[in-house]
């Protein structure tokens, strides 16, 4: 949990740091570029785009594919915009999330400091689950959803989605538990603190970096889901298929300026939960790798 | 009966045994060390007593109640941990008042006896702050007083004073053995080093490769050694352990040793017991502090033995001298005086305190006489 600190090994000359600097911003900015040809383009009407420069700022500025975006583009054949859609993958990635988390940690909680027989066996089978791939499960995972009734269903891809993240939430807490003291367990059990009372009271309030590692992969992860989405997401299908729909639809006009609008408005919570706690994400990565 | 019975204990994991039948009756009050090296077993033990660690077999009883299989917090003992495991995210007030409170003992019980510790401990201005802001003997401080706040039947000390520095162990360790001495509790505690367990104990149990090789008192533990491994793990420097003969003058056993030269020496046992041992091979065990310059010598004893030998090696360590010589071919480690003149390569007259000699058989390593 070691703070990351601004250390340099060598020290470098002025002539050498103001190169380094030139250098950083060039990439920094080609790194930028599509973002702003996204942006730009999302904020012009449809003949300024067909009509000649992608790269020229709009010479009217206009919200239009912003609202049609959300609101009223046709998405395969209901005029309704991206707005359900965000709301089902909001639906579904909250959940997910959530519970994908929650259960990591009970389980890196468990197979650290509750060891028994064979823990490591099942630790490395949860650990391979992170090495299948997703159309190898497709399968499987459509039998059992349509057994559970939950086919074409948000409840059934918050499963999917737990199932398949909790290898790699797993993982995340497993491996900062175990730098966690195993003695402090032992006082708290000693001062008659149950299971449960152990991992609310001691564990988790020095959770924070891990939780935030897991959250944000967790989020990006299945937030960008499509595959899942648009094979089990039925009639309550995610922001992804609709974009896709958006975007792929092959009939009429090509409205780049909307596609423009939906593919940020598609990029922008995992944009924010970066900004929001990207800091943590390196600091709790740096945390949990350095033992384990 | 005592108040902490451990009866014939073993532990086992798998097929290695870690701990081969452990026998110890600790009475009300009494401060038990268990000492050893690393791997001895000793940590094992008192994680059984904690109830953290399953009895593979034999009994273990606190105030007459077996407590095997009952859970920790359920036999009414405290620990103090090496890492002293003081909770981060709380403040000193909650980590001392967590255990009553998950026993729930009422908020102003709790802060009461919050105060009462706070006071004997002199940490009442450390309550607000977080473990992470304290320094080590003040963290050490916390732990007891977690320990001492829920009035336990038996405290349990694994290791308490290894992090610390050199000179805070030391007051620690007075301040510990002050607590005891008010308080009068039982204490069961772990170290591995031989000082805190002579200083502290009022019975030390010495435990190597899963066997307690003696319980005694300090004082019968440092004079009478049970056998070669107590003699050498107790004591620093450790017991000059030699190869000699018994040899009987006059009906009267002596130990024939050799000196620097190659010389044969004689050396009158006090022990009259060796008589049976004439012209056998044994270990000879004297203590540093007995082989001292004639000046130095103690008074009290009956059986000073003068001894020339050629010096190797002088050792100034501020309050003594250490002073290496050659005895039937071993290392032997004299302490003098601070201000004894011998050089190294000089002649010396050594005085040697025989009363405090003992004897192990070279075979079983067991101590033969006294």
């Amino acid at each position: 949990m070691s703070a990351v600190t601004q250390d340099t090994a060598v020290s470098t000359g002025r002539v050498a740091r103001a190169f380094i600097y030139l250098l950083l911003i060039l990439f920094a900015l080609f790194y930028l570029l599509p973002l702003y040809v996204m942006g730009v383009n999302s904020l012009k009407p449809l003949q300024e785009i067909t009509g000649g420069n992608m790269m020229a700022l709009p010479a009217t500025w206009t919200l239009e594919p912003w609202r049609a975006a959300w609101s009223s583009a046709q998405i395969g054949v209901q005029p309704t915009g991206l707005k359900p859609y965000f709301i089902n993958s909001i639906l579904m990635v909250v959940p997910a999330v959530a519970i994908s988390t929650v259960l990591g940690a009970l389980n890196g909680y468990i197979l650290t400091k509750w060891r028994f027989r064979g823990d490591t066996i099942v630790y490395g089978l949860m650990l391979f689950s992170c090495f299948i791939p997703f159309q190898i499960v497709l399968i499987p995972m459509a039998v059992v959803l349509g057994k559970l009734g939950l086919a074409g269903t948000v409840p059934g891809l918050i499963l999917v989605h737990v199932v398949y993240g909790l290898g790699f939430t797993t993982l995340y807490f497993r491996n900062y538990y175990a730098a966690f003291p195993t003695e402090l367990v032992r006082a708290a059990m000693m001062d008659g603190a149950g299971f449960f009372r152990i991992f609310w009271r001691i564990l988790l309030p020095v959770s924070g970096p891990i939780a935030v590692v897991s959250i944000i992969w967790q989020f990006t992860n299945i937030w960008n889901d499509f595959l899942f989405g648009v094979s089990f997401g039925g009639t309550s299908q995610p922001m992804t298929a609709a974009l896709n729909n958006l975007v792929q639809s092959s009939t009429g006009v090509k409205e780049y300026n909307v596609h423009f609008a939906a593919a940020i408005l598609a990029a922008l919570p995992t944009l924010v939960v970066y900004v929001v706690a990207g800091r943590y994400f390196v600091r709790g990565l740096m945390a949990g790798s350095v033992k384990g | 009966m005592g108040f902490l019975d451990i009866r014939n204990v073993t532990k086992s994991y798998g097929s290695v045994q870690v701990l081969h039948d452990v026998d110890i009756s600790v009475a009300e009050g009494e401060f038990l060390v268990l000492v050893g090296p690393s791997g001895c077993g000793k940590s094992t033990l008192l994680n059984m007593i904690a109830g953290l660690e399953s009895v593979t077999s034999g009994e273990i009883a606190i105030r007459g109640r077996v407590v095997n299989g009952v859970h920790p917090s359920k036999r009414n003992i405290a620990m103090v941990f090496q890492s002293y495991a003081l909770y981060p995210n709380m403040t000193v007030a909650q980590n001392i008042t967590f255990g009553l409170e998950m026993h729930g003992t009422p908020r102003a019980e709790r802060e009461r006896a919050l105060a009462d510790v706070a006071k004997l401990l002199q940490i009442d201005h450390l309550l607000d702050r977080k473990p992470a802001q304290l320094s080590g003997g003040q963290r050490q401080r916390v732990a007891m007083g977690r320990a001492l706040v829920r009035d336990p039947d038996v405290f349990l000390f694994d290791e308490p004073l290894s992090n610390l520095d050199a000179k805070l162990r030391v007051d620690m360790r007075t301040e510990i053995k002050k607590l005891h001495q008010k308080l009068g509790t039982t204490i069961v505690y772990v170290t591995h080093d031989q000082i805190e367990a002579m200083t502290l104990s009022t019975r030390i149990a010495v435990m190597y490769r899963g066997h307690v090789q003696q319980l005694g008192t300090p004082r019968e533990i440092y004079d009478t050694p049970a056998n070669v491994f107590v003699a050498t793990f107790m004591g620093s420097p450790a017991m000059n352990i030699l190869p000699a003969r018994v040899a009987l003058r006059d009906g009267v056993p002596h130990a024939r040793i050799t000196d620097a030269e190659g010389a044969e020496r004689l050396l009158r046992f006090s022990q009259p017991n060796l008589a049976g041992w004439d012209g056998r091979d044994i270990l000879l065990g004297i203590r540093p502090e007995a082989i001292t310059d004639p000046e130095g010598a103690d008074r009290k004893s009956g059986n000073i033995q003068g001894l020339a030998n050629r010096v190797s090696v002088t050792e100034p360590a501020g309050s003594d001298t250490f002073v290496t010589m050659v005895l039937s071919g071993r290392d032997v480690i004299a302490r003098m005086r601070a201000d004894a003149s011998v050089g190294p390569g000089q002649d010396f007259d050594f005085a040697v305190n025989m009363d405090k000699a003992v004897a192990f058989d070279p075979q079983s390593e067991e101590r033969i006489a006294p």
